[in-house]
């Protein structure tokens, strides 16, 4: 039988680290063996996600344009200066990736914290509501995006016939310049809600009953408990979900490129700062700018988990 | 012991493992592979040749992959894949006005002018001329015509004939009253339908402005998009659909939204490129398909001056490791037999001995041919700019025309467009 290897002394050195019998490398090997596990996951690290990055940012300071094979020169921070300095795409683009994540954020948590409560205590038939609001969630963005688009074209889709019922005007919903960019907020918080109501469900269901119980001994009536009960034992849920949803939302491309197409539609309705990096990159073949606006976007975001996690730790 | 070294050593050979799984990824593609990948676009045309392959691959023993795609998200894809020198591809369809001269200069399309002239039974000599230029750069050709089109009136006769007309209208004056008697005539229904996006709309809206006299660029080559016949175009067009078009107008139709409202008898007129005719005309996709007419693309003050253009061609990718195989896919799919074939199918060709044919268009609906024999000889060899940059060009040029549509001041649009597009012409000529 093998020698066993837990000592009971984790400091002393383990006789494969030292014994003459093991070879060189293998002792070596035993040495350093935090770092030879960890390896491979710290070369996936490294080769997706580190050199993109590092990547994006070189390319940021070049005028790399048309062929990414093609000759491009250093040229410092012009990109930044250009973008930061062009009031006709870059900081509309900003404007609307702020009114829409705030938005959605605004009506996702409301409508799911509703929902959340409302589906806290068992019910019948509590499991088909639950499969059923989840539903949205797991059909593709791009196709839902795309059943949408059919439902609100203001000719021959769904929408503004059920509108005609109720003796309503026909909407233009995307097709207008001003209503697009609700519209799609709109798709954004029926396919997305789910998704909060499933993280604050959990949340719901990890708090105990006895302060519920005592509040209602004490008199406090449904409202009372949530604000000054359910709520505040609920916060780092809360936080988590605003987090994740948040990120998520700053990020929203599929939705938006699906029913609007390139550029975010012919006057930039929807062009949100993913939508605009997308364009430059794909559209106009500048990768030089393009990066530099997505490093910008990268620190927008950065910015923001920031915030909202520093908040947080003032709280705690 | 045994048990330690036997850890160490299995986790050593699964990081080993990670790491080298990484790398297995391309496939071992030996030049001369019997398999050919094909790139190709949603368009009638490869509905045609996907019936037509297996005879080809019986006759030629390789065998085809297709991958077919929207256009947008096929320039997407060519722009990732040809941009990292992907061997992916052997065989592309792309578009000689729009990518043609950005792939030429990139080198993502391979020479085959030794290719072309070396088959003289597939005679290069027979494809037309025009084509034959868009498809050549600085005098090496780098792809072969397959599709072409002109601007054509499509219209409803059966809302025709109930205002009381006897024949399509003849000017655009003309088009512009009857649309705007039929609307009034059948509410629900409008007058006019085009492309709307203000970047699709650039290529059926060239046709209008060619038609006023007027042109992208001038002479000399500068931007010419402000002046007066440029101008009353924009007018025209976006006034058309602004006034007789469907109520809220999206400003993103591309042909697949505008031909849906067509197809779906919302429509009376509607100005598209002809070889997209099947899809009004077959009844599984057109609820109007028994009553739809085509008549040539009505006068303008300059005359009727449609677009005339190859919009797709078949190229071999440069990076491509199975070229001569590619290239006898390319011979097949454009071999005198099989543009007959698909030009009886629908779709127009680029040679011009099938052009002449009369067994080629005797499945076409009779007012298209006669049409199409029309237009011929009036038709203008480019329905955009012709630039390196051609995504970013169409956006500039068709601000007016969105803006027109949502009832701006288009006059101020274009003299703001010619400014933005003379600056985009300076900066590429550099």
């Amino acid at each position: 039988m093998a020698a066993t290897t837990t000592s009971p002394n984790p400091t002393r050195e383990s006789s494969l680290t030292t014994s003459t019998s093991t070879p060189g490398w293998a002792r070596w090997a035993n040495r350093h063996r935090k770092w030879l596990f960890a390896s491979p996951a710290m070369v996936f690290v490294a080769v997706l996600i580190v050199f993109p990055v590092a990547w994006t940012v070189y390319l940021s300071l070049t005028d790399a344009e048309g062929s990414v094979r093609a000759e491009s020169e250093f040229v410092g921070f012009a990109n930044y200066l250009e973008v930061l300095g062009d009031t006709d795409r870059f900081w509309p683009a900003v404007a609307r990736t702020v009114f829409f994540t705030g938005g959605v954020l605004a009506v996702e948590i409301v409508l799911g914290m509703a929902i959340a409560l409302l589906l806290w205590r068992p019910f019948k038939g509590e499991k088909w509501v639950r499969v059923a609001i989840l539903l949205p969630l797991v059909a593709t963005p791009v196709a839902v995006g795309m059943m949408w688009r059919l439902i609100f074209d203001p000719n021959i889709g769904m929408a503004n016939r059920v509108l005609g019922w109720f003796g309503l005007g026909p909407w233009p919903w995307l097709a207008g310049e001003h209503s697009a960019l609700p519209t799609t907020m709109f798709i954004d918080v029926w396919q997305w809600t789910p998704m909060i109501v499933l993280i604050l469900l959990a949340g719901l269901t990890s708090l105990s009953d006895e302060p519920q119980e005592a509040a209602l001994i004490d008199g406090a009536n449904a409202w009372q408990r949530f604000r000054h009960v359910t709520l505040p034992l609920l916060m780092p849920t809360l936080v988590v979900a605003v987090l994740l949803r948040g990120i998520d939302a700053l990020k929203t491309f599929d939705i938006l490129y699906a029913t609007k197409g390139k550029g975010g539609g012919s006057f930039h309705e929807v062009e949100t700062l993913n939508v605009y990096a997308y364009g430059l990159s794909f559209d106009y073949n500048e990768y030089g700018v393009s990066s530099a606006v997505l490093i910008i976007f990268f620190l927008i975001i950065i910015g923001s988990m920031w915030a909202v996690t520093s908040r947080r730790k003032d709280a705690s | 012991m045994l048990r330690q070294s036997s850890v160490i050593g299995t986790s050593l050979a699964v990081a080993a493992a990670l790491g080298l799984s990484a790398c297995g990824g391309d496939d071992a593609q030996s030049s001369g592979s019997k398999t050919v990948r094909v790139t190709l676009a949603n368009h009638v045309w490869t509905e045609n040749i996907k019936k037509a392959l297996p005879e080809f691959e019986k006759q030629s023993g390789l065998k085809v992959e297709i991958t077919q795609l929207g256009e947008d998200q096929l320039s997407d894809q060519y722009n990732v894949k040809l941009n990292a020198g992907s061997s992916d591809i052997d065989v592309m369809m792309y578009r000689p006005l729009q990518e043609g001269k950005l792939f030429a200069k990139n080198k993502y399309l391979a020479d085959i002018t030794d290719k072309v002239k070396s088959n003289k039974e597939w005679d290069w000599s027979d494809f037309k001329s025009g084509p034959v230029q868009a498809t050549t750069y600085e005098d090496k050709v780098v792809g072969v015509p397959l599709i072409t089109e002109q601007e054509v009136l499509y219209y409803r006769k059966d809302l025709l004939k109930k205002a009381g007309y006897t024949n399509p209208p003849k000017t655009l004056d003309e088009l512009k009253s009857m649309a705007a008697k039929i609307k009034s005539q059948n509410p629900g229904v409008a007058g006019f339908v085009a492309r709307t996006g203000k970047s699709p709309a650039v290529t059926q809206f060239s046709s209008f402005l060619y038609s006023f006299g007027g042109d992208f660029v001038d002479q000399s080559g500068k931007s010419a998009v402000n002046s007066a016949e440029a101008k009353q175009a924009y007018a025209f067009y976006g006034g058309m659909i602004k006034d007789l078009g469907p109520a809220n107008v999206s400003t993103d139709m591309g042909w697949p939204e505008a031909m849906a409202i067509f197809t779906q008898g919302k429509a009376a007129f509607y100005t598209e490129a002809n070889s997209l005719y099947k899809n009004a005309t077959d009844p599984a996709k057109s609820k109007v398909s028994g009553t739809v007419g085509f008549a040539p693309f009505p006068e303008g003050p300059a005359g009727s001056k449609p677009y005339s253009i190859p919009s797709w061609a078949l190229g071999v990718n440069d990076a491509s490791e199975n070229q001569a195989n590619a290239w006898k896919f390319i011979e097949w799919a454009t071999s005198k037999a099989q543009t007959l074939e698909n030009e009886k199918a629908g779709v127009p060709g680029g040679r011009t001995s099938v052009a002449e044919d009369p067994a080629a268009t005797s499945t076409y609906p009779k007012d298209l041919v006669e049409a199409n024999a029309a237009m011929a000889k009036n038709g203008v060899g480019h329905d955009r700019p012709l630039v390196v940059k051609v995504a970013e060009a169409r956006e500039i040029v068709g601000q007016p025309i969105v803006d027109a549509i949502t009832g701006k001041d288009a006059a101020a649009s274009a003299d703001a467009a010619n400014e933005a597009f003379q600056k985009f012409l300076d900066d590429e000529n550099k």
